[in-house]
């Protein structure tokens, strides 16, 4: 229990640091709305020259994107959240005072990550969101349940992008300076999560793969599970399997490293 | 002559217009070559990160060649002419972004007090805040557009004239400076509100984005938005459309097309004069 209790003062903490840029949380919600607005008339125009492409008509086209700049902070696409802190900490070597701390670095972390999502979910999610619905016409369900699925996929989809930067940011034991792996992964997770076009558009044997990577648990997956166009299921079992793989790929790369941490000094 | 002499020889007080901007152009020139010295100091980090820098840019285009497996048009427009209008934008923003891509750090400095340092040097502040961190990896962005506007001059099938072809650099460097005046109008807008770089972003990257498709793809409000309040559809639209052959939006008449550089004049002259009541009201945070 007083694991339990702990973790989620972490949280608790994750969100009320997020929570203290109130003019940084505005600003950030008049971008996605303005990049919502450009995306959803390329959309338009997209769906006008082509109906139903990707399975998806064009209603349905456009709640993609809102959904896709409502999530694109909660799921952390482009990165940016705990890692860079973490990298920072491997690099002066402060992770050594993490690391005699008497509870365990990937969850402590999970922990803080789960409240900034949160945090962003409420803070940058709902608005944009609510402005597509009021400007476009949305295919956006009546039924409560469809929303809970829709969130329990969110979940799913925050644990699969933490356990992908917990990797990027560890690989810094070896690296040192972590920036050039938060960069490829920012691109990765730019390209393959669906944000920018969504991953059943993508031709042949590239959406194939798109679609089986674990990026698409972070926007395609949730986004599918809301619209209907996808088994919530199958989908939070891709979604699973992946945050399990991952989360694990982490422990196993967080014991080699721990074992080459040396202590500078005293 | 070494860097510290060169500093000593700054010249102090009163002075014109001329010798202001010059010695603003000759600060941002040493403080750029300092921060090319540094970063290029280590090899492999410097390749990568601009091979970083090409790459997230080249994605933007790999999606719209996505769009065209699956449409022959967008907008009515084919994919040649959303090349051609892609690149003009990616070239003109790219140019922008080297040259003052750092100036969106400028909120971070007011927070944290380190604009003070700049305050007292003897050189432009505008210089310094713009060459700060000054990253030659910026290059992989020009790279990619000027590419991918080679690529759309070469396919497309244009009866191309002299006037024409004049329009292709009056086009980027007019639109460079345009993007240019919106990232200092960002930075003077981050003295009042520090934490809101986000919103510069909607018109810096938000704009380029915008300008990458064709104008037909939009709602009239927006390009009417576009054309005469916050004027960036003169960075690309009007002139790409004159050589591209196709009809203006909004109606408009055909000389628009020449404006570009009145226009970035313009927006130059307003972008330096939010700069200057920008700094002016500036207070430190120091207590």
């Amino acid at each position: 229990m007083g694991t339990a209790r702990l973790y989620a003062a972490v949280a608790v903490g994750g969100f009320r640091r997020y929570a203290t840029y109130r003019t940084a949380t505005a600003a950030g919600v008049f971008t996605n709305t303005v990049f919502g607005l450009i995306l959803a008339y390329i959309f338009i125009a997209l769906w006008d020259e082509k109906p139903h492409l990707g399975g998806y008509d064009q209603a349905q086209a456009l709640t993609y994107v809102w959904l896709g700049q409502a999530l694109l902070m909660t799921v952390a696409v482009l990165g940016g959240g705990f890692e860079e802190e973490l990298i920072e900490r491997i690099r002066t070597g402060d992770i050594a005072i993490d690391l005699y701390r008497p509870a365990d670095l990937q969850l402590w972390w999970l922990a803080q990550d789960a409240g900034r999502a949160l945090f962003h979910l409420l803070g940058r999610g709902v608005v944009p969101l609510a402005f597509g619905a009021l400007v476009f016409d949305l295919a956006l369900p009546a039924d409560l349940l469809t929303w809970l699925a829709f969130l329990v996929a969110i979940l799913l989809g925050v644990v699969v992008s933490f356990a992908i930067r917990f990797l990027v940011a560890l690989s810094a034991f070896w690296l040192l300076d972590g920036a050039g792996a938060a960069q490829l992964a920012g691109i990765a997770g730019f390209f393959c999560s669906g944000l920018l076009l969504p991953l059943n558009v993508f031709p042949g044997a590239l959406g194939e793969v798109v679609r089986a990577l674990p990026w698409s648990s972070l926007i395609q997956a949730p986004v599918d599970v809301l619209l209907g166009t996808a088994d919530p299921l199958s989908t939070y079992a891709f979604q699973a399997a992946w945050a399990v793989g991952l989360l694990a790929a982490g422990r196993l790369m967080q014991s080699v490293a721990t074992r080459r941490v040396v202590v500078q000094g005293g | 002559m070494d860097e510290r002499a060169r500093v000593a020889s700054w010249p102090e007080g009163k002075q014109g217009a001329y010798a202001r901007v010059r010695d603003g152009v000759r600060a941002y020139r040493m403080i750029a070559a300092m921060w090319i010295r540094s970063t290029t100091a280590y090899r492999a980090s410097f390749a990568m990160t601009t091979f970083g820098s090409f790459a997230a840019t080249a994605l933007d285009f790999v999606a719209i060649l996505l769009m065209f497996s699956q449409v022959d048009t967008l907008g009515g427009y084919s994919l040649p002419e959303v090349a051609f209008l892609y690149g003009a934008a990616g070239t003109a923003f790219g140019l922008a972004d080297l040259a003052l891509g750092s100036m969106e750090r400028l909120g971070r400095r007011v927070r944290d007090g380190t604009l003070d340092t700049l305050l007292v040097r003897p050189a432009p502040v505008l210089a310094q805040v713009a060459a700060d961190r000054f990253a030659l990896r910026r290059l992989g962005r020009i790279t990619q557009g000027v590419l991918v506007l080679g690529y759309a001059v070469a396919v497309l099938d244009l009866s191309w004239t002299p006037l024409k072809l004049l329009m292709i650099p009056l086009m980027l460097l007019s639109g460079g400076a345009i993007f240019g005046a919106v990232f200092v109008a960002g930075a003077a807008f981050q003295f009042v509100a520090q934490d809101a770089s986000e919103v510069q972003n909607s018109f810096t990257y938000g704009g380029g984005t915008l300008l990458q498709y064709p104008p037909t793809v939009f709602a009239k409000d927006l390009l009417r938005g576009v054309t005469f309040v916050f004027p960036i559809a003169f960075v690309n639209w009007l002139p790409a459309l004159y050589v591209l052959g196709r009809p203006y939006p909004l109606d408009l008449p055909t000389w628009v097309a020449f404006a570009p550089p009145l226009v970035a004049a313009g927006c130059c002259t307003l972008a330096g004069l939010a700069w200057r009541a920008g700094l002016r009201s500036y207070r430190s945070t120091g207590s």
